[in-house]
């Protein structure tokens, strides 16, 4: 499977299904390990990352066979794959724009990416659509077990996974959940919320990860703490305490937007579908922004003009790196800016 | 005229909110008071740099001085870039290292959770080989070929135990 067959759908993070959906987009449980018997990566020669790859790269194929239906080789594929593979969320920016020898295999459902020669030597990632962190945790599970049959991850009795940073030292895992609030944002409820995640000891943060901004009202809420809590604690908090939480206040904001605010509301959602089929020029951030209204509108039924698929299919598709592969060549900013007007007038079917 | 923040009365305040629950009332605060207060969040730092900071500010520098891995990494490296070199790391810097764990960890300082398939007989055999791999190549480069030649039977034995 190559990357341009990966790009004719939309990928798991934006199937729109799974419990919770309406708020929830996707959940995800990485999982970091090292092997015990080399230097982690920011002391390791070039020699020895090839090994690193190597090695894992076939006691991955051996322990998971089905892991060995996608392998990219970031060396191997060009800027613009390895972005794709970004906007899709099976790599993080920084293995895209990492160097030396590294890659990710992916399944074919891209529920499951395992990143080699990230920060640690392993990364085993699952990810599915809305709130399903416990079909997740089992297969992300399952194949840390197979994998670890093979090879001896670096481990201590008293302090669990050893990882190149502290910060994941223990389980060395982070469970990160997607969540759409434009109903706390209208309501200015956004702060609290992360002011009480915070005081959980919960990262929050905008929708590509650490450093960036919530565009398009998209926050990414993580667990900091990977030391003296098990996965399934862990785990459990979220699923049946923090997560649905938030969703019963975005649910209720949103109900309260659309009973005492409907004009504002409704109006909200058309200007956006109105800027989105007509602009000229459109930049990704602004194509985010606008979307986030609609994907509210659909949810609450105020917005009947298409469905969440089509939705989440101009949502990934309007990306930059998706965009160009839609178009079949690399183009700049300003040329892109017009391409996704285009892309965005031909699909809503106003061009 | 700008606004001087309510909090410390001493920076400019760039961050005005309306706040309606308990009640409606307007605060002018600069951006380090309103992330104090929980209001913002610094979106730009990341954990790395959170970390660094951290341990610039809190580790006692001094107490670091001279402490290296048998990987070769000083701990004034990895107060520099926030890695550490090895597993073994965790134990040969282990005494500067707890006092951040702890910290990063809500005062953690044992793993609870799974633990790998392969036991730990296996773990520590891997382990002892990265020594063994850095002697063996320090011995190569040192041209102490008898050296070298008895640190690859300790490794070959190692390896097929």
């Amino acid at each position: 499977m190559t990357i341009d067959e990966l790009t004719q759908t939309t990928g798991e993070w934006l199937r729109g299904e799974g419990a919770s959906s309406d708020v929830v987009l996707s959940s995800r449980i990485r999982l970091a390990r090292n092997l015990a018997d080399h230097p982690f990566l920011s002391s390791a020669c070039e020699s020895d990352r090839t090994e690193i790859y190597r090695h894992l790269l076939d006691q991955i194929g051996q322990a998971e066979p089905s892991a060995h239906d996608i392998i990219f080789d970031m060396n191997e594929i060009d800027p613009i794959d390895r972005e794709i593979l970004v906007e899709r969320h099976l790599i993080s920016r920084q293995h895209a724009g990492g160097e030396g020898a590294r890659g990710v295999t992916v399944t074919p459902s891209e529920t499951r990416a395992l990143m080699i020669n990230e920060e640690d030597h392993l990364r085993i990632q699952g990810l599915r659509s809305g709130l399903q962190l416990e079909d997740i945790w089992e297969d992300v599970s399952a194949v840390d077990d197979a994998i670890s049959s093979r090879v001896a991850f670096a481990f201590d009795r008293q302090l669990g996974y050893l990882t190149a940073c502290p910060t994941n030292v223990g389980t060395g895992i982070r469970v990160s959940v997607m969540l759409h609030l434009p109903g706390l944002k209208y309501a200015n409820e956004i702060e609290r919320m992360a002011r009480a995640a915070r005081d959980m000891r919960l990262a929050v943060r905008g929708l590509h990860g650490e450093g960036t901004d919530a565009v398009g009202d998209l926050y990414q809420i993580s667990n900091q703490t990977t030391l003296g809590k098990s996965e399934a604690t862990i785990i459990e908090t979220f699923s049946h305490q923090i997560i649905p939480k938030i969703v019963d206040y975005e649910r209720q904001a949103r109900h309260t937007l659309a009973k005492r605010r409907t004009a504002k509301l409704d109006d909200k959602i058309w200007r956006a579908f109105g800027l989105l089929a007509n602009a000229r020029r459109m930049s990704g951030e602004e194509t985010q922004t606008l979307l986030s209204p609609i994907r509210m509108g659909i949810h609450l039924g105020r917005f009947d003009r298409f469905g969440i698929d089509k939705l989440n299919e101009l949502f990934l598709f309007s990306q930059p790196a998706h965009l160009q592969k839609l178009h079949g060549q690399a183009v700049d900013g300003e040329e892109r800016a017009i391409l996704r007007a285009d892309f965005l007038r031909k699909r809503l079917g106003t061009a | 005229m700008s606004i001087l923040c309510q909090i410390c009365k001493d920076a400019k305040a760039t961050v005005h909110i309306t706040d309606t629950i308990p009640e409606k009332r307007e605060r002018h605060l600069c951006e380090e008071c309103a992330e104090r207060e929980g209001v913002i969040i610094k979106s730009h730092q990341t954990t790395n740099e959170i970390l660094q900071q951290f341990i610039k500010q809190k580790m006692n520098l001094a107490a670091g001085e001279g402490v290296e891995c048998s990987c070769g990494l000083t701990f004034r490296e990895f107060q520099a870039r926030g890695q550490l070199g090895c597993p073994e790391c965790y134990r040969t810097l282990g005494p500067l290292l707890m006092p951040l764990i702890e910290r990063a960890h809500e005062g953690a300082t044992h793993h609870v959770g799974k633990v790998p398939v392969t036991t730990d007989d296996t773990v520590r055999r891997q382990a002892g080989l990265v020594r063994l791999r850095r002697e063996l190549q320090d011995a190569i480069d040192q041209e102490n070929y008898e050296r070298a030649a008895s640190v690859r039977d300790e490794i070959r034995s190692l390896e097929s135990q």
